[in-house]
């Protein structure tokens, strides 16, 4: 059974449920046991999907249109978000959105990868993949927060970096890189949260970060599954076979020690119980706000510099 | 052999490189060796015979169109190093499984046989013209010159050595990206160098990268771009994203001036472009117009 299918079995015990419940009121029979009975299967189901959930399932839940996007989390999650655009020197790319926030009191700036939440959208949005203008949005806040001392949190959510005529004109290489250089040396603390897509360097441009989290049903890896596979099997179709063994998966990652922690999402996925994923998210966020501030510039520059320092492993 | 035979081999090779069958999206990863061991070759970018040897003295260059081939680490340290100035560090430094892959430490063993070196990349210092600098020079013949753990763990530390001596560093950078076979930790050497990057430019190191044919992915999304001066080596392709993905995205063929550093260097991101046989002049010229600079640290 797949994924959808369980879900769509949940579903049905859900409905079976109601009508037990309506008939109960209506014809006063008791179906308390029944219900009851009917629970119990629902929470071993969910239990069942989150434990057989494959890497290719999560890529799935990752990529699902419902899923929710950076606009969403930072409205339930931040008071009186005021959004700024464009770098200053080409234009706005609507693929990275950012600007200041207050974080029960804390003022941050907040930036984030932004996919669309129905077609439409999505072709304003680029399908959250973007251009070096964004990335060069993203950097004039980031430094922007530097100077007034602010915290940075940031959402990734890409695909990855957008592959066309335009961007490598405007310098997308160059773009990613002057990120992952500045970020290195911002003096503010840098949080980041995977919420759906970590597509390579579109992703890493905006988490070179003191501390990276992500959620259960993320996936953060050097390429798509797709692309893996079209590269080294030249068969892009392989991409579930890709997912397998690229360790994009959040457990994987957390071994890897490339994130730092995981936070749960309900059976199935995010958009399941919006509220309660931003609540996990902002419980983390003010606990690791609250720490990294106790450091000094110093110590925090060399907790970010150690902890890109230290991978790979080599004879 | 009869003299017929002797162009039929080279057929082989002229059809991977003719200026018009074939786009370099495919050269880039056929991993095709460019000077094949026979008495001609046909120019790729003029359609001129050469003869082998000639190309070889002449700097791998076409002595008709100065179409540069491919060079490995040894042909171009020779050209850039003064004689016997090179000492190379981290020498022996090789990959493990860090994914557990299948096949990738084979794959890695096989590489090593054929390109005579452990890893994509030779670090070490030298002299230019009698100026001490740390000088990193990746290699196509290994694997692409994909960035792995390895490249990313050299590249670092020759960085590092060149911000503790305070030398001026220099990177000859040729790469198909990050090295897929060990995922997400290749994606993690770009933050790591570029981190190293920015200390050294706080501690106020010049850094020169020279960009080579092939540039790409992770590298150009990295070091590459991010040197104080950024020289391209005429004629060499530099890009992000591989043409052939943007072809498909746009659903059209792209023109061959498409990503290089001639392209690149109209666009802004590149501060110059020189022919291999004045290379070593040219950086030996901005070496020395830093060298009061670099004392001042």
């Amino acid at each position: 059974m797949t994924i959808k299918e369980k879900e769509r079995k949940i579903d049905e015990l859900k409905l079976k449920i109601n009508e037990l419940k309506l008939i109960e009121s209506n014809e006063k029979i008791d179906f308390t046991d029944q219900i009851e009975e009917l629970n119990e299967k629902i929470l071993e189901m969910e239990k069942r999907i989150v434990d057989e959930m494959t890497p290719w399932d999560r890529v799935l839940v990752s990529r699902e249109q419902k899923r929710p996007t950076s606009l969403e989390y930072i409205d339930e999650i931040f008071d009186d978000f005021i959004e700024f655009h464009g770098d200053r020197y080409f234009g706005d790319d609507k693929a990275i959105v950012g600007g200041i926030a207050s974080l029960d009191g804390i003022k941050v700036t907040v930036v984030g990868e932004q996919k669309g939440t129905d077609t439409k959208d999505n072709i304003y949005r680029n399908f959250g993949m973007p251009s070096p203008e964004g990335y060069r949005k993203a950097l004039r806040l980031m430094k922007q927060a530097e100077k007034f001392g602010r915290p940075i949190v940031t959402f990734v959510d890409t695909p990855g970096a957008f592959c066309g005529v335009t961007a490598e004109e405007r310098g997308q290489g160059e773009a990613i890189a002057k990120n992952l250089m500045e970020m290195a040396g911002l003096k503010v603390p840098v949080l980041t949260f995977i919420i759906g897509e970590g597509g390579s360097g579109g992703a890493l441009a905006v988490a070179v970060s003191n501390k990276i989290y992500m959620l259960e049903n993320s996936i953060y890896g050097v390429l798509s599954p797709e692309g893996f596979a079209s590269i080294l099997w030249k068969d892009g179709t392989r991409a579930q076979e890709a997912a397998d063994v690229m360790k994009i998966t959040a457990n994987d990652l957390l071994a890897l020690k490339v994130i730092d922690g995981i936070i749960e999402e309900p059976a199935g996925g995010a958009h399941k119980d919006f509220s309660m994923v931003a609540g996990n998210i902002k419980e983390v966020m003010l606990r690791e706000l609250k720490e990294l501030q106790l450091l000094s510039q110093e110590e925090l520059l060399n907790h970010r510099y150690e902890r890109f320092r230290a991978f790979g492993k080599f004879e | 052999m009869p003299i017929g035979d002797l162009f039929k081999k080279n057929l082989k090779y002229i059809e991977l490189h003719s200026q018009n069958g074939v786009d370099r999206e495919e050269r880039v990863e056929k991993e095709v060796p460019y000077i094949p061991d026979n008495l001609f070759v046909k120019c790729p970018s003029c359609g001129e015979k050469l003869y082998t040897e000639e190309v070889a003295a002449n700097l791998n260059s076409c002595k008709y169109c100065e179409h540069h081939f491919r060079i490995g680490n040894v042909d171009r340290l020779k050209m850039i190093a003064d004689e016997g100035s090179f000492v190379e560090i981290d020498k022996n430094m090789t990959s493990v499984n860090t994914l557990d892959y299948p096949g990738y430490l084979e794959k890695i063993a096989g590489y090593q046989k054929s390109s005579g070196i452990t890893e994509a990349i030779v670090t070490g210092t030298c002299t230019i013209n009698s100026i001490k600098v740390v000088i990193g020079v990746m290699d196509s013949n290994f694997m692409m010159g994909s960035m792995g753990s390895v490249v990313g763990e050299k590249v670092t530390r020759a960085i590092e050595k060149a911000m503790v001596e305070k030398l001026p560093l220099i990177i000859f950078t040729a790469s198909g990206g990050a090295r897929m076979q060990e995922g997400i930790i290749s994606l993690m050497q770009m933050a790591k160098t570029s981190s190293a990057i920015k200390r050294f430019s706080d501690a106020g190191g010049l850094y020169i990268t020279v960009i080579t044919d092939p540039t790409t992915g992770g590298v150009t999304a990295s070091f590459a771009m991010l040197g104080d001066i950024i020289i391209g080596e005429k004629g060499a392709l530099i890009g992000f994203a591989g043409k052939r993905v943007i072809e498909q995205t746009i659903k059209q063929k792209l023109p061959d001036e498409f990503q290089t550093v001639e392209f690149l260097k109209e666009k802004g991101f590149i501060d110059t472009i020189v022919a291999r046989k004045d290379m070593k002049a040219l950086l030996s010229r901005i070496l020395i117009l830093h060298q009061e600079v670099q004392n001042d640290n």
